[in-house]
């Protein structure tokens, strides 16, 4: 086991270093004049100029640049906004909504698609089954940003159950429609793939020998179907985290969270590029943790993995 | 494993084998046996020739004829693709020419869902709209299926450290999630200026692929080593030809399962990126943003936001139906023999 | 135990009248079981014997309330024990699973469910059934090492995949009789294991149940294990029981034409090699079952000369494969160890082992398809793995390959047509009329109707694409045909079918063949001469009648005394 983590841990040092790199690169180093772009496009005085160029290393050659860029990312010294806060302080405030929104929302699509999921897996080809099988469907058909809408006007605005948008200290209970919406199309995919995995495994060879043991159809089921079908929809939750803190652009830009995802959308149409790359460098962190911890995860729900 | 026999080879006495008795029963047992005419004995293995010959993919065929979801997705994308193609069919009206007499006005004759603010027409813009999408759905498609398929065959055929290259590779384009992703290609310079439907379709695609290449890869995998494959070698045929002419085609079922789901996620992710207004210029008219110029008004207009995203969400629901009713068709364990 | 089953010694334990077995399918219902009857003794074993697709397994689990979702007994009783529990409720078959009917299931591998420990499955099953007392887990240990699983206790903390073949299916044994049921089914125990590891597995199974006073029903294709592990033997055919009695009776005294056919082509109850029925007039035994083929074209006259000589040479052959470690550290793995031998023109050479001996990897290197570590191969006097493109092209051309799996063997996305004219296209041969002609010629020569070759594999039964297999290797008229397990994943009729076709091909065309195969019994149909391997080695090599009586190793000993049946005819 301590191997195992060891070597999956050292897989991931070069996808952490690609991704930031291909980051830093896309930002940085892009035809068009990035300090232009720093500006948003306006005239600025020369000396101001030569400054960001030296603080963002540009008079530097391309690696020396990302070099120093990895340098500050460990130390945190991420730059500054236009308005001239820290970009690391700006981070720090936002990164706790952004981490509340999506754990709820995780927690959301876990306890409800695996609900849904199983129970429409053990009555493959009933009703039930059909029922939620197209509202899966309809709900990764809708885009986030429609559901977002549409929940906002009719939960938030019309029924008045929820406040359409989220005050400044964005506590638990108002990101409750956030999340939801943040959550939903994962939900979908969680359904259908704890549904896909009950009814494969409901067929396996060792589900009719424990059968045959003489043991009652609630320990089958729980014993020998959910735990091994569990697997693949554990392994996908926990990718799933860091995919939700990068899309939670769209949600908390509906539902005004001041949240990272927010941050980086006004970062972007203001043209910041030292905080868009900070935030984006951070998400890639965010999502490469959470799949190392998956796989550790997986390692440890199916034996199997551990020897090889 | 410990029952195995030691790896040292024993000299044995010349002895014969061991004669094993059957078993006898104390007990009387009727010795039984059936008339002939009961089950008359087939000749051994005989070829079945009533059937007509069927295909795996004519096989398939008919298994999708006969499913709802497939016959109503079929519709619904035909549907898509000839509104996509000849929207004048469909809408009079000039989506372009607005008069901002009609600002939000109501529905009326000739203009069956109201005026947006800008009082264009919601209907003709609704049914404009749906080139765009299309467009970016399938040229998006098409690039991932190009890169991440040649990528992910490639990786999968040959193994190796070009395995381990484009496995690696893969993984750093899949910690961006592909909307964050395009977002921040987006953003650049080069493209905020030049923003296209091209701009779109690139930013997708060089996100879009590793999930493709993945399960390219994955299928090939699977194929590489079947019996077949290796049996062509050895009739003479080259490495890369088997690839070509066994393997490829015999992964294609999850390849297209799944590139026909991505072809609706492909136009939900252009739909956002032209909503956050990173997407496609205002100029291109488009689902996305005609939702994004709805949104503050949609408390008081909603029609002018949902029509939009309901053509949005029908269309991405019809593709990725199809997706489903092929995996179901198509599913290697339904068809095995 | 005993005491019950001594009481009730003339009621019998298990009684199937007139059953019938639907399944309903996208094509309408399925008669998979019609008017099946047997009647299991307190004590005694049963075997029921069939091809696949007899209903052999269905009727099994029909009595244990296994049917897959899509069936339901439609008709007739199934009794245990005076009790009717054709259609008895959830609750009362739960009761009795475990400890009035046990199951050891067919597959070891696929059976343990991968995630709990053996100990936990095991304890489980003691649990359902209420035996589990204070001390569950000596238990639990007593019950594996009485399946014969050495170092029980600790054995017990494993998971399945630590588990050889064999053991795991011990430690189903320990699980299917853990709670002495006075009932076994045993759903062809045996058939995925290794042919040394079954006698092993079968003699403690019988030894087990003989002590514990259990009645088996004893599910399996194989005749010959029938008729040696059971009293009575039960013959299904086509959903019907064709004919059943006393097991030595049905063996030596076959009424019914289809076990006649059975008995005759039974590989582990033929005693000599096949004959070509087309060189000389079919001796009494050796039974030709194939399709009467129209008579084809005479063999050109290009090889018999030279019938004897060496035309493949294999000299020290050594195949080592580095084995991924732990981070890096590779181990090498000789899979091939300092193998040589002859195989001359004309003749059956048979490489026989069990999983891991190395034979296929012979069989890979013979095919050029893998290169030596170390060693030789002389094909006609030339060195095949330094053969380059060209050469390599053209060797190609004269040693073609038969797989095991039928369902593997051939592209599912080309028509039969395609498939045997893959070959020529290759080798660019003739134009498409003509090639139509030559895969024409072929089908007949393997006794598909022409009609066949727009068909898809998928379409075809295994023996079927078996023949296809064949016909597309026979289409660059080769000297060499490697058989890897060529006719081990077939019926025992349609093997019979297909090892008759060899060899009359063989007489036909004077080809010459490598056989592997695990199987014996096959051995001495079809081959010449035989190499025994064992892990990596060639322990054994002499023709084959030299090493049928005079059997010189213990291993090959073992290998020989592992088939079953091989006595009971004499």
């Amino acid at each position: 086991m301590v191997m195992f983590t060891l070597r999956r841990f050292l897989q991931l040092i070069p996808v952490f270093f690609g991704a930031t790199l291909l980051v830093y690169f896309l930002v940085f180093a892009t035809p068009g004049d990035p300090i232009a772009a720093l500006s948003g496009g306006k005239p600025m005085a020369p000396a101001v100029e030569a400054a960001l160029r030296a603080q963002y290393n540009l008079d530097q050659p391309f690696w020396v640049q990302y070099g120093l860029y990895l340098k500050n990312l460990v130390t945190l010294n991420l730059g500054q906004t236009f308005s001239g806060q820290e970009v690391s302080a700006v981070i720090a405030r936002a990164y706790p909504v952004t981490a509340r929104l999506a754990i709820m929302a995780l927690a959301f699509e876990a306890i409800f698609g695996v609900f849904f999921g199983v129970i429409a897996g053990l009555r493959k080809g009933k009703l039930f089954d059909s029922t939620v099988l197209v509202a899966s469907l309809i709900v990764i058909a809708v885009p986030t940003f429609v559901l977002g809408f549409v929940l906002q006007l009719v939960v938030g605005v019309q029924l008045g159950w929820a406040r359409p948008t989220v005050s400044g200290a964005a506590p638990w209970n108002e990101l409750i429609l956030p999340a939801l919406v943040l959550g939903l199309v994962s939900l979908a995919y969680v359904i259908r793939l704890t549904r896909a995995s009950i009814s494969e495994n409901m067929n396996a060879d060792y589900v009719r020998t424990a059968t045959a043991k003489g043991l009652s159809r609630r320990r089958v089921v729980v014993v020998h179907i959910l735990r091994n079908s569990l697997i693949p929809v554990v392994t996908f939750l926990g990718a799933d985290l860091g995919a939700l803190m990068g899309g939670a652009i769209v949600t908390e830009g509906i539902f005004n969270v001041p949240g990272v995802g927010n941050l980086l959308y006004q970062a972007i149409l203001k043209g910041e590029s030292a905080t868009v790359v900070a935030v984006v460098s951070l998400l890639v962190i965010v999502f490469v943790v959470a799949n190392l911890v998956v796989d550790l995860l997986y390692a440890w729900l199916d034996p199997r993995i551990r020897y090889v | 494993m410990s029952e195995n026999l030691t790896p040292e080879t024993e000299p044995a006495q010349p002895v014969a084998p061991a004669a094993r008795q059957g078993k006898t029963s104390s007990r009387v047992i009727e010795h039984f046996v059936a008339p002939l005419e009961d089950t008359p004995l087939a000749a051994v293995d005989k070829v079945d020739n009533t059937a007509a010959p069927l295909s795996l993919w004519a096989d398939a065929w008919r298994n999708l004829r006969k499913q709802p979801l497939f016959i109503i997705s079929a519709l619904l994308i035909v549907l898509v693709v000839v509104v996509a193609g000849f929207p004048q069919w469909f809408a009079s009206v000039d989506p372009t020419s607005c008069d901002l007499a009609n600002s939000a006005e109501g529905a009326r004759a000739g203009h069956p869902l109201g005026f947006t603010l800008q009082g264009c027409d919601v209907y003709s813009r609704m049914i404009y709209g749906t080139r765009a999408s299309l467009t970016v759905g399938v040229l998006t498609t098409i690039g991932v299926l190009v890169i991440g398929g040649t990528m992910g065959a490639l990786a999968g055929y040959y193994g190796g450290w070009l395995d381990a290259i484009l496995a690696r590779l893969g993984d750093i384009f899949f910690a961006l999630p592909l909307i964050l992703g395009a977002i921040v290609i987006n953003q650049l310079p080069a493209f905020r200026d030049n923003r296209s439907v091209w701009t779109v379709v690139v930013a997708l695609v060089l996100f879009g692929w590793p999930q493709i290449a993945r399960i390219t890869r994955g299928a090939v995998l699977e194929n590489r080593n079947a019996d077949f494959v290796t049996a062509s070698k050895a009739l003479g045929l080259s490495r890369f030809s088997a690839l070509v002419r066994h393997v490829i085609p015999n992964s294609l079922a999850p390849i297209i399962v799944v590139a026909s789901i991505s072809l609706g996620t492909f136009i939900v992710a252009e739909a956002t990126l032209s909503f956050l207004g990173l997407g496609l210029p205002g100029s291109v008219m488009s689902w996305g943003n005609d939702i994004s110029a709805a949104q503050p008004q949609v408390r008081n207009n909603p029609g002018v936001l949902l029509w939009p995203a309901l053509a949005l969400s029908i269309t991405v629901l019809s593709f990725i139906m199809l997706g489903d009713a092929l995996r179901d068709a198509l599913d290697p364990k339904a068809r095995k023999r | 135990m005993n005491s019950a089953a001594s009481r009730n010694a003339d009621t019998p334990l298990l009684e199937i009248r007139d059953l019938a077995i639907t399944f309903s399918t996208q094509n309408g219902p399925v008669n998979a079981v019609r008017n099946a009857h047997l009647t299991i003794m307190p004590g005694e074993t049963v075997a029921i014997v069939g091809e696949s697709g007899s209903g052999k397994s269905t009727t099994a689990l029909a009595a244990i309330g296994l049917l897959p979702s899509n069936g339901r007994v439609s008709g007739g009783q199934i009794i245990f024990d005076g009790e009717d529990i054709t259609n008895v409720s959830e609750k009362r078959i739960i009761e009795l699973r475990g400890n009035s009917i046990g199951m050891v299931p067919q597959d070891p591998m696929s059976n343990l469910n991968p995630v709990w420990k053996i100990g936990f499955q095991v304890k489980e099953t003691l649990k359902a059934n209420g035996l589990d007392g204070a001390n569950s887990k000596e238990r639990v240990a007593e019950v594996l090492a009485e399946a014969g699983l050495p170092d029980a206790a600790n054995r017990a903390k494993q998971y399945p995949h630590e588990f050889s073949g064999g053991m795991r299916q011990r430690a189903l044994i320990a699980i299917g009789l853990a709670c002495r049921p006075r009932l076994l089914i045993a759903d062809e125990p045996t058939s995925a294991l290794d042919v040394t590891v079954q006698r092993q597995i079968l003699d403690h199974l019988d030894r087990m149940t003989t002590e514990l006073g259990t009645a088996v029903l004893l599910i399996t294709h194989d005749l010959g294990l029938a008729a040696e592990r059971a009293e009575k033997v039960v013959v299904m055919y086509k959903g019907q029981v064709v004919e059943s009695g006393p097991a030595l009776e049905i063996l030596r005294n076959p009424q019914h034409p289809y076990t006649q056919r059975l008995v005759n082509s039974a590989p582990s109850l033929a005693s000599r090699r096949l004959k070509s029925s087309k060189v000389t007039q079919a001796p009494a035994e050796a039974v030709s079952v194939a399709e009467p083929a129209p008579s084809s074209a005479p063999a050109e006259g290009r090889k018999p000369a030279g019938k004897g000589e060496n035309l493949i040479e294999v000299r020290n052959l050594t195949k080592v494969f580095k084995l991924r470690g732990a981070l890096g550290k590779g181990t090498d793995f000789k899979a091939v160890d300092d193998v040589s031998f002859n195989v001359k023109r004309g003749t059956t050479m048979a490489i026989v082992g069990e999983s891991g001996s190395g034979k296929s990897t012979v069989a890979q290197m013979a095919l050029s398809l893998l290169s030596p570590t170390e060693g030789s191969i002389l094909f006609d006097g030339v060195e095949v793995n330094t053969l380059k493109s060209k050469a390599l092209f053209d060797f190609r051309r004269r040693v073609q390959p038969i797989f095991q799996d039928p369902y593997g063997s051939l592209d599912p996305m080309f028509n039969i047509y395609r498939t045997i004219e893959e070959p020529l296209k290759i080798h660019k041969i003739g134009d498409s009329k003509s090639r139509e002609k030559r895969v024409r010629e072929l089908l007949d020569q393997v006794s598909m109707p022409a009609a066949t070759m727009h068909r898809f594999p998928n379409e075809l039964s295994g023996g079927q694409r078996q023949r296809i297999a064949i016909a597309r290797a026979l289409a660059l008229n080769p000297d060499v045909i490697i058989c890897d397990e060529a006719v081990s994943a077939l019926d025992v009729l349609v093997q019979a079918q297909v090892l008759n076709l060899l060899t009359d091909l063989q007489a036909e065309l004077g080809l010459t063949y490598l056989f592997i195969t695990h199987d014996l019994a096959v051995v001495r149909q079809i081959a010449d001469d035989v190499c025994v391997m064992q892990k990596g080695r060639i322990v054994e090599t002499a023709t084959t009648d030299e090493v049928f009586s005079n059997p010189r190793q213990k291993y090959t000993q073992d290998l020989l005394g592992a088939i079953p049946g091989a006595t009971l005819l004499v």
